[in-house]
């Protein structure tokens, strides 16, 4: 059908034409659009408290004891079970997070703009590892960090951003992708660039050299904190492609823990959901399934542009570390991904395979026509609150969020 | 017996299995070379999905 290929070729265009930079870390309440006090913003498609995941509910507690508005974790359940906070999915205010992905008035966001089309997205600083409310986390320890985040190192941090006029984000994806990121489960080659390039200026715009040394550690410390920035970068590309007429691109793909959703560009922010699956993958020594909670979070997002499982030959390593085969095997998860997606990226490309370019543009028909699920790399997390990150692996959508999305498309198309 | 079919069945039989593994499986077992191809009917053999895909052009 002409008017779907024309417009698949725009939503395409978009977003591969898009020019994502860093540009400010700020506070949520100043930048967030609609975000107020008593607002919780989680990752995936819309769900209420009683069908929250283990980790889910721990974060939510945690996050309403650190924004003041509960005395302790049981007062925080309490007041979530009764309908105190008004739970909303993050990609309802222009917002990404990673695994529980907890986004509320107080942190401090990452501020991703889209020059070509000059929307903006919004992702919460990538706590590091170990136990973090991303995994459920929610003890003293887990809220002086964010409490730290929002005080000390968000405004560093963003001073150096502002103070450079911002970070381009595509050329240093590009040469992640050549240095073995794939840039969801494998962020090493991109933290270390990000650090090199905002090093100077963080020096620079110091006005606490403790603040300072802190800050340099943290970032060199953590092996995925380029992801956070890669999800909002993400999230800026995707939304510039939603709401084309016609178009059967996938704009968004999440989770929450208990259901994966799908959105598609031309019906809508429709939401089509269906049972979350569980991860594959390896276990941490001392894990194993049996202490795994389903998938979840925002995270896919860099999936839906090409990256994470999309760009897994570019990343051997990851192959190994969620338990996906060899490192032979990393590109038949990218040509695979090529089957279901409308187009190559010309400027992302990876090298070990020819300098394919990395598979963008979900197209739902091609999903459903394959039986070919989107493959996503994740990492593992306990099903109880607080424990943190047990494995890695990988874990399919489930099929129904593309068909249901497929008859919907179709009805959208007078098609029957 | 057609000379082509005689003359097919008289050397190394070569095989290309196209979808259920099964039968690649099978020969691999009895040391006959197989190249598999993976494949499956289109939405799964679902007839419904099937047919709005391809007036949706896929």
């Amino acid at each position: 059908m002409e008017a779907i290929e024309k417009a698949n070729a725009l939503a395409v265009e978009r977003i591969l034409t898009s020019d994502p930079v860093l540009i400010d870390v700020m506070p949520a309440r100043d930048v967030v659009p609609g975000l107020k006090d008593g607002m919780i913003l989680h990752a995936g498609p819309p769900i209420e408290w009683d069908r929250m995941c283990g980790p889910m509910k721990g974060a939510i507690t945690g996050i309403a004891v650190y924004e003041g508005w509960a005395s302790d974790l049981a007062d925080a359940e309490a007041k979530a079970a009764a309908g105190d906070f008004e739970f909303h999915p993050n990609h309802h205010f222009d917002c990404v997070g990673p695994m529980t992905g907890m986004t509320t008035v107080s942190q401090p966001m990452l501020v991703v703009e889209n020059r070509t089309f000059g929307n903006r997205a919004y992702c919460a600083i990538n706590e590091g590892l170990g136990k973090v409310m991303r995994f459920g986390g929610n003890d003293a320890e887990v809220l002086d960090r964010l409490r730290w985040l929002r005080d000390d190192f968000g405004p560093a941090l963003g001073g150096a951003i502002r103070h450079n006029g911002g970070l381009e984000l595509k050329n240093i994806i590009a040469r992640g992708l050549t240095m073995g990121d794939e840039m969801h489960q494998r962020n090493v080659a991109c933290s270390g660039l990000t650090l090199r390039a905002l090093a100077p200026a963080m020096a620079e715009t110091a006005t606490d050299n403790a603040v300072l040394a802190k800050a340099l550690a943290f970032i060199a410390g953590n092996d995925q904190f380029f992801l956070n920035i890669a999800m909002a970068m993400g999230k800026s590309m995707t939304d510039a492609a939603r709401g084309i007429d016609g178009s059967s691109i996938v704009t968004s793909m999440s989770r929450n823990g208990t259901d994966f959703g799908v959105r598609v560009s031309g019906t809508g922010d429709q939401w089509f959901v269906a049972p979350v699956e569980m991860p594959e993958g390896l276990y941490f020594p001392g894990y194993s399934e049996a202490d795994a909670n389903p998938d979840m979070g925002d995270s896919a997002i860099v999936e839906t542009i090409g990256l994470g499982g999309f760009a897994m030959g570019a990343s051997p390593a990851v192959a190994g570390f969620v338990g996906a085969g060899s490192a032979s095997d990393a590109g038949n998860f990218t040509r695979a991904m090529g089957e279901i997606t409308a187009a190559e990226s010309p400027e992302w490309t990876i090298p070990a395979m020819d300098y394919l370019g990395v598979p963008t543009g979900i197209d739902i028909r091609l999903v459903v026509d394959t039986g070919l699920a989107p493959t996503i790399n994740t990492g593992i997390a306990h099903r109880k609150p607080g424990i943190g990150q047990v494995g890695a692996g990988v874990v399919k959508a489930p099929m129904e969020c593309f068909t249901q999305a497929l008859a919907a498309f179709a009805d959208r198309m007078g098609v029957s | 017996m057609s000379d082509a079919i005689k003359d097919l069945l008289a050397g190394p039989v070569k095989v290309v299995n196209i979808g259920l593994e099964g039968f690649e499986a099978e020969l691999s077992a009895q040391d006959v070379e197989v190249v598999q191809v993976d494949w499956s009917p289109p939405a799964g053999g679902d007839p419904k999905l099937a047919d709005l895909l391809s007036k949706l052009g896929a």
